[in-house]
């Protein structure tokens, strides 16, 4: 049974698991993800792996408390173990020698693009990597970052660290003073990455999203996951979840994206209601 | 005990009627509408069986069950011997007797269609299944001598069980490798409860685990691990991981948020539990005017769970006729007798949507039949002007299911035929590399649990025959 091994709170409601899987950090290349369930009525959900340790055989993920499942595995100590957890699921991050690349990630999306920003910068990139979020406490992951980058920008959407603005508006201050960029990665919340394909149009480069559709089995059965990129339906779970950002059918993405909002409120409330008299 | 009845005597005896749960009261729960046999029911239908040498329903039975035996035994009142009978050739019989197309299999051979209806072979295949599930005792298993040489079974769907069954039987050390949490395939994730309740699948693969079968969940061959690897630890694989990839029809909207495939619906329902949510955390919806596309056993299964989830109204369209609906005639005849609306010929040609991704219609054009096609089937024609919009705000598509090439793309020199199913020696159920079988679903498509329990056993015997003989995977390396 996979277990926890550390747990850490880096952020207010951002939490950082190292779980032992050591058949999956055997396997695991950048940017794919796991899918794990808390307990035997819990949802399967999928979580990128921000890190890994293929001798030690653990691997880490990092996630926000979003809802009922978070909560629960939030909720959930060192030496717990999780029901369920399977993977390494998706296609690998193309990783090469491009040149000049930029990478962008907002809120917990930071965590989903350091192990890829990593292997860019040791396949030999110059790597220019932005990060952001609301405010200052939500910054994650900075010295990871900056260790695995070339050159770190940062800012928050409040002012309250470095600089004051989105990542879309220091994407295309980059974009606007770099020659040569031959490929984006940007990862973060639906619209940021909406945003950010819409600012990168204009230059022509190649531009890289990880899609968090919501997935059953994460392995091509079901359809969930499914998205239009290019007028043709793929699943992000086996086809993904990296794709042109360019050619992402975005408001359909996001409506999909909404598709059980009412439940997940219905999920959620009594779980945080009972969770707070229990815990004061 | 019961004494046999004379054989004209016999022959005047009427079939018994299943009993079954009330149309209306069932279609608000999700509890098994078959009810069962009593002891009288099974009792009475056994005494019909005319014990035939040679019996021609043994040949109709693609696990090659002992019928008149284990029948023989049920007029005995020997339950259990009747279960030992049956298990020595079907791993699964409380499946088999619920889900297999019997009518169209042991039963359509039976010596009685000649003159009426048929022994209900799968009603006293689950009455006897389901009472040995009730004896606290458990069946002493003969004394395997251990093969120290290692299988490996990718997916635990019927033909994975039952290969796996087989091997353990022989002696050998079977380990199961399965992508989800739970193991059964679609027994599990596919099939819902009402009609094959999910404690019944996990008492058989429970009794499957007693024979010494490992049973690892969580492992998806192809991400976790690949064939390749697996061949360096094992002596023989046995490839049955289904064929569960769903198709869509390619038409506008197919992407709004309430068209699901059958595939997520099911899953969510069965294997998530979604029907008991917010008890169970996996969310579903239903609309109030559900139509389903497709009319076989999962467009059936569909349509029925959507009905017990609160729709108000559930339409099944298809593009052919009842005649040639794949569906079991016993499940068409259920799903419309808890009200669900059938229309066929039926082609939805684009779902409607808002700017939200709600779905509010379905358009549709009316066929007719035209000549034969290759298959012997009448072709199904688009009458030219005959579009209209059916009002709906849920779609279910059930048009079925293809290969996943994950496991495939892990397996050198494993051929596969164009449609990414794996190409296998009918016989022996040998892939175009030694040491490597495959069967069930994924080297057919779609088709049946027994023709993939047939599949397993015949796997089993020819692994069987290839590591007797001295060969081994491991010994070799992909060319
Ligand atoms: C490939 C992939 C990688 C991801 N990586 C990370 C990560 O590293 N860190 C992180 O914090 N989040 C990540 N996510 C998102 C994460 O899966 C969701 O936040 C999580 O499922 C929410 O579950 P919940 O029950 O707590 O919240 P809910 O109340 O159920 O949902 C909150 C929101 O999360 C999304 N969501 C809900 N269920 C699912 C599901 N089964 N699958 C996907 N999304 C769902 C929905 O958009 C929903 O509006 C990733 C998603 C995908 C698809
Ligand atoms: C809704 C529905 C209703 C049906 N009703 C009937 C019926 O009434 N009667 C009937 O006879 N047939 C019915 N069928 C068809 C029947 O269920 C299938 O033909 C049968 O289950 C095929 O068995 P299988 O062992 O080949 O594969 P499956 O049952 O599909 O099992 C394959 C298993 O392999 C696993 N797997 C897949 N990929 C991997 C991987 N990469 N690594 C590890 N594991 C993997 C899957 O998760 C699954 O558990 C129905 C099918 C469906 C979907
Ligand atoms: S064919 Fe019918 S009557 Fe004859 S043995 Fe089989 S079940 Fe009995
Ligand atoms: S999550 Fe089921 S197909 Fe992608």
């Amino acid at each position: 049974m996979p277990k926890i091994i550390t747990k850490r709170e880096i952020a207010p409601n951002i939490i950082s698991l190292k779980v032992t899987a050591p058949l999956i950090a055997k396997r695991v290349k950048p940017g794919q993800f796991i899918i794990l369930m808390t307990d035997e009525r819990g949802e399967r959900i999928p979580l990128t792996i921000a890190d890994y340790d293929r001798e030690n055989g653990w691997i880490r993920i990092v996630f926000q408390v979003v809802g009922k499942t978070t909560a629960q595995l939030s909720q959930m100590n060192e030496g717990d173990e999780l029901f369920s957890l399977v993977g390494p699921l998706g296609n690998p991050s193309k990783i090469s020698n491009y040149g000049t690349v930029v990478t962008v990630g907002g809120g917990t999306g930071i965590a989903c693009v350091y192990p890829i920003t990593r292997a860019l910068k040791e396949a030999g990139n110059r790597v220019i990597a932005i990060i952001g979020a609301k405010t200052k406490d939500l910054i994650i992951m900075e010295e990871e970052m900056r260790k695995a980058s070339s050159e770190l920008l940062i800012t928050t959407d409040d002012g309250s660290y470095v600089r004051k603005g989105f990542v879309t508006e220091v994407l295309d201050e980059v974009l606007r003073r770099e020659e040569d960029v031959k490929k984006v990665w940007v990862i973060g919340p639906a619209p940021m990455m909406k945003a950010a394909c819409e600012v990168t149009k204009p230059y022509q480069v190649e531009m890289i999203v990880s899609l968090n559709a919501i997935m059953v089995d994460g392995t091509g059965m079901c359809g969930s996951c499914r998205v239009t990129v290019g007028g043709e339906t793929k699943f992000v779970c086996v086809d993904g979840p990296e794709f042109n950002g360019h050619l992402v059918d975005w408001p359909e993405f996001m409506n999909r994206l909404a598709r059980y909002g009412r439940q997940e409120k219905l999920s959620f409330e009594p779980h945080e209601k009972s969770y707070g008299e229990k815990n004061g | 005990m019961a004494d046999m009845i004379p054989v004209p005597e016999r022959m005047k005896m009427s079939q018994r009627p299943m009993p079954e749960q009330d149309p209306k009261k069932r279609t608000r729960n999700f509890d098994e509408v078959p009810l069962g046999y009593k002891k009288g029911d099974a009792i009475y239908e056994a005494q019909r069986c005319l014990q035939c040498d040679p019996p021609p329903c043994v040949g109709g039975c693609p696990a090659e069950i002992h019928i008149p035996q284990f029948i023989r035994k049920i007029v005995e009142e020997d339950f259990a011997s009747a279960y030992l009978e049956i298990l020595k050739t079907n791993n699964l019989p409380a499946m088999c007797g619920r889900v297999c197309p019997q009518e169209e299999q042991c039963q359509r051979v039976c010596v009685y269609n000649k003159m009426g209806k048929p022994i209900t072979i799968g009603r006293l295949e689950r009455f006897v299944s389901d009472w040995a599930r009730k004896q606290d005792t458990k069946e002493k298993l003969p004394e395997i001598k251990k093969k120290r040489k290692l299988v490996a079974v990718v997916g635990s769907g019927p033909a994975g069980l039952t290969c796996a069954a087989d091997l353990a039987k022989m002696g050998y050390d079977v380990t199961i490798f399965e992508a989800l949490h739970k193991p059964g395939g679609v027994l599990t994730y596919g099939i819902p409860e009402f009609r094959l309740p999910k404690r019944i699948v996990e008492s058989e693969v429970d009794k499957i685990k007693e024979l010494g079968v490992k049973v690892v969940t969580d492992f998806v061959v192809g991400l976790t691990k690949g064939v390749d690897e697996l061949g360096e630890e094992f002596d023989a694989i046995f490839l049955a991981n289904g064929a569960g990839a769903p198709q869509f029809m390619h038409i506008p909207g197919e992407n709004l948020n309430d068209v699901y495939s059958a595939n997520e619906f099911l899953t969510r329902s069965n294997l998530m539990k979604a029907y008991k949510f917010p008890e169970f955390d996996t969310p579903i919806k239903v609309g109030k005017k559900v139509v389903v596309i497709g009319a076989g056993n999962v467009a059936m299964d569909a349509a029925r769970t959507a009905l017990r989830l609160g729709a108000k109204e559930v339409r099944v369209v298809y593009r052919r006729t009842k005649e040639e609906a794949p569906a079991r005639v016993e499940e068409i005849a259920h799903a419309e007798e808890e009200g669900i609306v059938f229309d066929f010929l039926t082609l939805p040609v684009r779902i409607l949507g808002d700017e939200k991704g709600n779905v509010t219609g379905m358009e549709c054009i009316k066929m007719q039949l035209g000549e034969p096609d290759e298959s012997g089937r009448r072709k199904p024609l688009p009458i030219e002007g005959s579009n209209f919009i059916m009002q709906v705000d849920m779609v279910v598509n059930a048009i079925g299911t293809t290969a996943n090439p994950i496991v495939a793309r892990s397996a050198t020199s494993v051929q596969t035929n164009k449609r990414g199913y794996f190409m296998v020696d009918e016989k022996t159920r040998a892939t175009s590399r030694e040491g490597i079988f495959a069967g069930g679903d994924i080297t057919r498509g779609s088709a049946t649990v027994i023709s993939a329990i047939g599949d397993g056993k015949k796997a089993a015997r020819a692994i069987d025959s290839y590591l007797s003989s001295g060969g081994s995977l491991r010994k070799k390396t992909p060319t």
